[in-house]
């Protein structure tokens, strides 16, 4: 599905935290969104996912606005969201956490007829499960899990949704390079199979022109510059304001 | 649906061995303390739906157990509705009750639920002590519980009103053993562990949270209306606020992420009551030594206790 933000505006206060940004990101396309610290980076995927009002500008998922509509409408529209800081749920096991996102996607959230979990639920948890290599790790209570393990269930959560448009929040935050890498990997590995729309926000410069085949650079609010990994890399405004004299080489 | 059977059976064999008892053994302190115990039992595993449940901690819950003993001991005052129907009818109305309090309520965060559940209470406590020909103010709704034999069940019969609230318990329990297991016992747990998530996951948070909020009002309410035949009436004490209390004491000793912790909290606690109140006037310090000794000592309810303890290494916690 094609996701597209015109004109979206966002103040605190006085201060614009996203101001009058339009994006474009096409179907099946894998983008990063890169920025300095306070850009808006994190302000713009709360914004496209409901958990925050714009106070102008529309968003629409494949030409249809769901500018102001509920994250749980935004959601069944098929759009999921991983989360810089992970969000899961603590005290339940990794299966429980996944057919438990399984049931809510199925909406059999309210369901008093059986027990927990319903049929299927718990096939469809361990293919989710396997498809972020936290098959091990299935009958572990969450909270026990590694910082990477928890990033990716935050992940898995979203993936069984069945999301058509997944946005990722620093997928990478506080990892080792080893851990990174492996992250990555996976992210790439599922966009490719899900033939999703991809959209992550990533602090490291070599991850994002690695893999993105777009990247958008926002900086106090603004868009600095859109395009491809090679185009920015030369954007003269860009490194300006923000790669600077660490501007990989090309 | 292994758990499903396994809880009917588990269900099954307390209805056996509680209906069984008085044949092996007549003991009214036994049959009296497990009518008391009902109706405690019923009132905090209730709330624990809330709180262990669902994260939602409500101050004010004696509001619909104080409300089922005065709506069924007037009901069946000043109508000549049988017992069943004004048991239903008394469940009903909690039900409608708590609709409108939850409506109110459960939008808020917290220690504002908590407090705004509370001063919902408080009201009606200050409702049923000045509205004195209705509920008799603060000496309790005198007159007793008039007799109606149906089936051959007379309540105002000890040997009767304890097959009757044994019944009930189990029944009571059993049901909202399976809230607990059921995809929307669990969609009440990913709402305390992460309401943040749950939302991102299409659960629109405030149904779930309404209706699990009139669930546990219709259970307190029968747990009220279990007190209210025991008592022969209904006392203001019954929602005031040191009731709501003692229902998260039971909640407290008995282990608040095992589903039969509020049971055996409240067995534990009116144990303590009628062994100290027997000994010592200084019962209150009693319960607040041993209160204190479980929250400082075990960390912990009995049997989250027992839960931990066999090598199963730390339960989350949350």
């Amino acid at each position: 599905m094609n996701l597209e933000v015109r004109h979206l505006t966002k103040r605190f206060g006085g201060v614009a935290a996203i101001d009058d940004v339009t994006l474009d990101f096409p179907s099946g396309s894998l983008s990063a969104v890169i920025g300095p610290n306070g850009a808006g980076k994190s302000t713009f995927f709360n914004l496209i996912s409901g958990a925050l009002l714009p106070d102008g500008g529309q968003i629409l998922v494949d030409g249809e606005e769901i500018t102001g509509r509920s994250q749980a409408a935004i959601v069944r529209r098929g759009l999921g969201r991983a989360f810089q800081v992970a969000q899961f749920f603590p005290t339940l096991t990794v299966r429980e956490n996944l057919m438990a996102a399984v049931a809510a996607h199925r909406g059999q959230w309210g369901d008093l007829a059986r027990r927990f979990p319903p049929p299927g639920a718990r096939t469809r948890a361990d293919e989710i499960a396997a498809m972020l290599g936290l098959t091990e790790s299935v009958d572990r209570v969450a909270a026990t899990l590694s910082h990477g393990d928890q990033k990716l269930l935050d992940i898995a959560l979203a993936l069984a949704l069945e999301p058509k448009i997944l946005l990722l929040d620093e997928p990478t935050a506080g990892m080792g390079p080893e851990e990174r890498a492996r992250m990555i990997d996976r992210v790439q590995h599922v966009w490719a199979e899900q033939k999703l729309t991809l959209v992550f926000i990533e602090h490291d410069m070599e991850i994002v022109f690695r893999i993105a085949e777009r990247v958008a650079v926002l900086c106090y609010g603004r868009l600095l510059a859109a395009g491809t990994p090679a185009a920015i890399r030369a954007d003269p405004a860009v490194i300006a304001a923000y790669l600077g004299t660490e501007a990989p080489k090309p | 649906m292994n758990g499903f059977w396994r809880d009917s059976g588990v269900a099954l064999a307390a209805l056996v061995l509680l209906l069984g008892a008085p044949l092996a053994f007549s003991s009214p302190a036994f049959e009296d303390f497990i009518i008391r115990l009902s109706a405690l039992a019923l009132f905090a595993t209730s709330l624990n739906l809330l709180v262990g449940g669902s994260g939602m901690i409500s101050f004010g819950h004696g509001l619909f157990y104080g409300f089922g003993a005065y709506a069924f001991a007037l009901l069946m005052q000043r109508t000549t509705l049988s017992l069943a129907s004004a048991v239903l009818l008394t469940l009903f109305l909690a039900a409608l009750v708590a609709l409108l309090v939850g409506a109110v309520c459960i939008r808020l965060k917290t220690i504002y639920f908590a407090f705004v559940t509370l001063a919902i209470q408080m009201l009606f406590y200050s409702v049923i002590i000045s509205w004195v020909s209705l509920t008799g103010g603060d000496q309790g709704l005198q007159g007793g519980i008039p007799r109606r034999v149906i089936a051959g069940i007379d309540i105002n019969q000890q040997g009767h009103l304890y097959q009757f609230c044994a019944v009930l318990l189990v029944a009571g329990l059993f049901a909202m053993r399976h809230i607990t297991a059921s995809p929307f016992g669990m969609t009440l747990r990913m709402i305390r562990d992460n309401e943040a998530r749950a939302a991102f996951l299409g659960i629109p948070l405030w149904r779930p949270k309404l209706a699990i909020f009139v669930l546990a009002g219709v259970f307190a309410a029968l747990g009220g209306i279990l007190a209210s035949l025991f008592v022969s009436g209904a006392y203001p004490e019954f929602a005031d606020w040191p009731f709501s209390g003692q229902a998260i004491f039971a909640v407290m000793l008995g282990g608040i992420d095992s589903f039969l912790g509020p049971l055996a909290g409240s067995a534990i606690l009116l144990a303590l009551n009628d062994i100290f109140t027997r000994l010592t006037e200084y019962h209150g310090l009693v319960q607040g030594v041993v209160i204190l000794l479980f929250a400082l000592g075990l960390r912990r309810g009995v049997l989250d206790f027992l839960r931990v303890l066999p090598g199963r290494g730390e339960v989350a916690s949350r």
